[in-house]
């Protein structure tokens, strides 16, 4: 790679860690805030994506939309989308358990994926959305770069002072006795549901900004491999209920992950093909050895730890269990 | 073995609760052969804890667990239930989808007979059970599940019976039967340790009693002393 | 007629959904946990019978018997390797970690047999027409086998010791451990069992369509709805529950699109969990 493929290497690779930071830092609203579980996080990430492509792009006969709006019109679009969508299915789920909780989110996530590839009227169908507009029509990479960084820094912050507000507070004390808060009722489901719509919102603008940067999307790019699994990872790395930890989690795995390609380039020729399961495969593993060998991540949450504790219920007989 | 003064249960000194928090703070309790001993005290004193942390199921921390003079602190209690020991929890006592029969039998899960001969002796103590044999244990009214939890505790022929508020729950008219069954186990050989809300009626049929408060012992004595006692029937016993 | 057919159908479809949701619904009940792997698990079943038809040219029953038992050590591996450390951290890590193995099974499963269609039988079968339905000798076969597998995990569960207390601990694990029930040992054949019928469920899925390695991943979400439908932790409401979803999912086609099945055994999924979390069986001794 010369100097300048190199420049620009840098700078997709940094656009994208920015967008991957935004959703770590969704899901850290919602699980490491407030133990709220959502493994759907690829689809409001995807209803994010369409909601600000449809406004943005340009008219096209062959689906609705297409209103060439500035990205900041994409922007509250997706997030209010996003956030929509999420109060709607929150309301309904989120008293739910967490392994409950777990599989409505991720099926919620499929059956948008669902609706993206046979809806095509609206959203283009399996053959996506085309011709979405970078920011100000820019061809200059380092617009929406500082854009998204611009995004992350925002929500850092806004996301640092939640954890010590009130807000925040009253979430980690119900996050941290999860079966005593269910059976607390209103006010408790009040909170957590702000914590998802919040959550999710973010996600939704994650996916904005996705739109705009690669300027084309397909319901293949919202599978729950990259748009969950990869999120959860990252978080978990860095440390869940920790702000920097999942931004700098977000950063080396997204290294890790990137730079495996490298390796997988590496594979004798049969193998090659399939580079994607390889990587898959491998980023897996780093998860599940993340999880047995530091669960509380890189950067542990300073206190109350989220993981490591016992449950307080049955778990004067857990403990005996092996 | 050897010593027939030998309590079957020696709790000495005991320091332990969930986690890092004692919610015992050195508690002294002893069950000789052939006795009911009854616990009672206020709500949240500890009576389960201190239950729980006999049978393995709550970290000792400080002091030590005796059964006949075999020390037995921290033992898991799968481990327990070989050397004769069994208890009723106070709450989610029976496998609520399986049958009056399947119940049973999973009490003598660690028996190498067939426990053909235990399982008559409890349908003769509890016809009503025999009755039922196929119902599931869910459907049944608090009572015979009392039943059913006490005939599972039953099967490996214990020597030292443990239950956690037995009549809890129930309505007046079953509260007496279950202290007559109690009493016909006992009867048989059985020394039982319990835990009683309706501590006048326990005391009754109790050979000795403690009170337990905050986690500590208070008194102990004979059930029919501390019956007597206004002091504690003031304090401990309210007005039942 | 359609309707008849539907119904058929549904049958089909609601046998596998069945015997996937008896090894979820025990997972789940016997260690508390939704076990997000398993539908991936159903796949390497279903490509290790796979291997054993075309290598060694074994009819499909006798290639089942190396994939139950390739899926079932599998099974117990990933929960020794994985699982059983982090049961005594957290619950909720579990979901994450078999999440994670399921991506890893799949990308596994791509790696060694490609990411391409396949199937057991080339070939066209003649079907069978009676009274205008149409029976295809597949679907007779996963009719048959689910048959069979009901049996059995009938007479392991109501008349072993084991099975027995399998059903104990996913009623009351606490009661199990106090009445001397050996829990590691448990566990230990709950995987293996829940692995045996996760591969003959994958298994009868490549019958019924064909073989790709998200079949099982595609399947998972109806599986759950099946499980919690029956009524967590119990087998009997598993198969009920399959059934149903199976003939939810079919019948869905007569006032809505067919892409949209999925999505109807994830409402019935969800009324259940909000109306009745228990499933379908609450209160009834089974
Ligand atoms: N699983 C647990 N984890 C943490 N603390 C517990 C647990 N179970 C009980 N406690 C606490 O231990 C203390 C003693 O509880 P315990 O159940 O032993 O009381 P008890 O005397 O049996 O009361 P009750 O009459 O209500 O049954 C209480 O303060 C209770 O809050
Ligand atoms: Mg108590």
């Amino acid at each position: 790679m010369n100097y300048l493929g190199f420049y620009h290497y840098g700078i997709y690779f940094l656009t994208t860690a920015g967008i991957f930071g935004v959703m770590a830092l969704a899901l850290n609203i919602q699980w490491g805030l407030s133990g709220v579980f959502n493994l759907g996080i690829a689809g409001f990430f995807a209803v994010g994506a369409y909601a600000s492509a449809l406004m943005t792009g340009a008219p096209d006969p062959e689906h609705w939309g297409g209103f060439a709006l500035p990205l900041i019109v994409g922007i509250v679009a997706a997030m209010l989308t996003s956030g929509l969508v999420a109060f709607v299915i929150g309301a309904a789920t989120i008293r739910l358990r967490s392994d409950y909780l777990a599989i409505a989110t991720l099926g919620i996530a499929e059956i948008i994926r669902l609706v993206i590839k046979n809806e095509g009227e609206i959203t283009g169908g399996v053959r996506g959305l085309t011709g979405i507009p970078s920011p100000f029509n820019s061809d200059n990479q380092l617009v929406m770069l500082a854009i998204v960084l611009i995004a992350v820094v925002v929500l850092y912050w806004l996301a640092d002072r939640a954890r010590i507000s009130p807000w925040g507070r009253v979430l980690r004390g119900i996050r941290e006795n999860e079966d005593a808060a269910m059976a607390a009722g209103k006010y408790v489901t009040r909170f957590r549901l702000e914590a998802f719509v919040v959550g999710a919102a973010f996600m939704g603008l994650a996916g904005a900004l996705y739109a705009s940067f690669i300027g084309f999307i397909s319901p293949e790019a919202f599978k729950p491999v990259y748009g969950t699994f990869l999120i959860w990872v990252m978080l978990i790395a860095g440390g869940s209920g920790n702000n920097v930890g999942a931004l700098v989690g977000t950063f080396l795995v997204w290294l890790v992950w990137s730079f495996s390609s490298l390796l997988t380039d590496l594979l004798p020729g049969g193998l090659a093909t399939q580079a994607g399961a390889v990587r898959i495969l491998l980023i897996g593993l780093l998860l599940q050895v993340i999880l047995l060998a530091r669960p509380e991540g890189l950067f542990p949450e300073k206190s109350p730890p989220l993981i490591g504790r016992s449950r307080k219920t049955r778990g004067d007989i857990q403990q005996k269990h092996s | 073995m050897s010593d027939n003064n030998q309590p079957v249960l020696d709790i000495r000194a005991v320091s332990g609760g969930y986690g890092d928090i004692n919610i015992l703070e050195d508690v002294d309790l002893k069950v000789h052969a052939g006795e009911v001993v009854v616990i009672v005290g206020p709500n949240g004193a500890g009576k389960s804890t201190l239950m729980k942390a006999a049978f393995g199921l709550v970290q000792v921390n400080a002091g030590e667990v005796l059964l006949s003079g075999e020390k037995i602190t921290n033992i898991s209690p799968d481990r327990l239930v070989h050397k004769g020991m069994s208890y009723v929890p106070q709450e989610r006592n029976v496998f609520p989808t399986m049958s009056v029969q399947e119940n049973l039998e999973l009490g003598a899960y660690i028996r190498k007979d067939d426990a053909r001969a235990q399982m008559d002796r409890i349908f003769d103590l509890f016809p009503k059970l025999k009755e039922r044999r196929k119902q599931a244990a869910g459907l049944m009214s608090g009572g015979e599940r009392q039943m059913v939890a006490m005939g599972r505790a039953l099967m490996i022929e214990p020597t030292l019976l443990m239950l956690d508020e037995p009549t809890a729950g129930l309505a007046p008219a079953y509260v007496h039967q279950v202290f007559d069954w109690i009493r016909a186990i006992n009867d048989q050989g059985v020394s039982i340790l319990m835990v009683e809300q309706n501590a006048k009626q326990a005391l009754r049929i109790a050979n000795r009693g403690y009170v337990l408060a905050t986690g500590r012992n208070r008194h102990e004595d004979t059930g029919e002393r501390l019956l007597a006692d206004p002091e504690i029937a003031d304090m401990f016993l309210g007005g039942r | 007629m359609e309707f008849l057919q539907l119904t058929y159908n549904g049958l089909v479809l609601g046998s596998i959904l069945a015997l996937g949701a008896i090894g979820v619904t025990m997972i789940f009940g016997v260690l508390r946990f939704a076990h997000f792997a398993h539908g991936d698990l159903m796949t390497v079943g279903a490509y290790v019978a796979l291997t054993f038809v075309h290598w060694l040219a074994w009819p499909i029953w006798l290639a089942a018997l190396p994939a139950i038992a390739v899926t079932s050590i599998l099974a117990v591996v990933l929960d020794q390797l994985f699982y059983r450390r982090l049961r005594r951290v957290a619950p909720v890590i579990l979901l994450i970690s078999s999440f994670a193995t399921a991506l890893m099974l799949r990308a596994l499963v791509q790696i060694i047999w490609g990411p391409d269609n396949q199937v057991y039988a080339t070939g066209i079968s003649i079907p069978y027409r009676i009274a205008g339905l149409v029976i295809t000798p597949d679907s007779l076969k996963v009719l048959g086998a689910t048959a069979l597998m009901v049996v059995v995990v009938h007479l392991f569960l109501a008349h072993t010791k084991m099975g027995k207390s399998m059903r104990a601990m996913s009623d009351n694990v606490d009661l199990a451990r106090i009445s001397g029930v050996p829990v590691k040992r448990v566990i230990f054949w709950t995987w293996v069992f829940a692995g045996a019928l996760t591969a003959v469920a994958g298994i009868l899925l490549g019958v019924d369509t064909r073989l790709i390695p998200t079949m099982g991943w595609n399947i998972l979400l109806p599986i759950f709805a099946a499980a919690i439908l029956g009524g967590v932790g119990r087998p009997y409401g598993a198969v009920l529950g399959g059934l149903i979803i199976g003939l939810a999912m079919n019948y869905s086609v007569l006032f809505m699109p067919s892409a949209y099945k999925l999505a109807v055994a994830f409402i019935i999924m969800i009324a259940v969990l909000i109306l009745r979390p228990q499933g379908l069986l609450k209160g009834i001794s089974l």
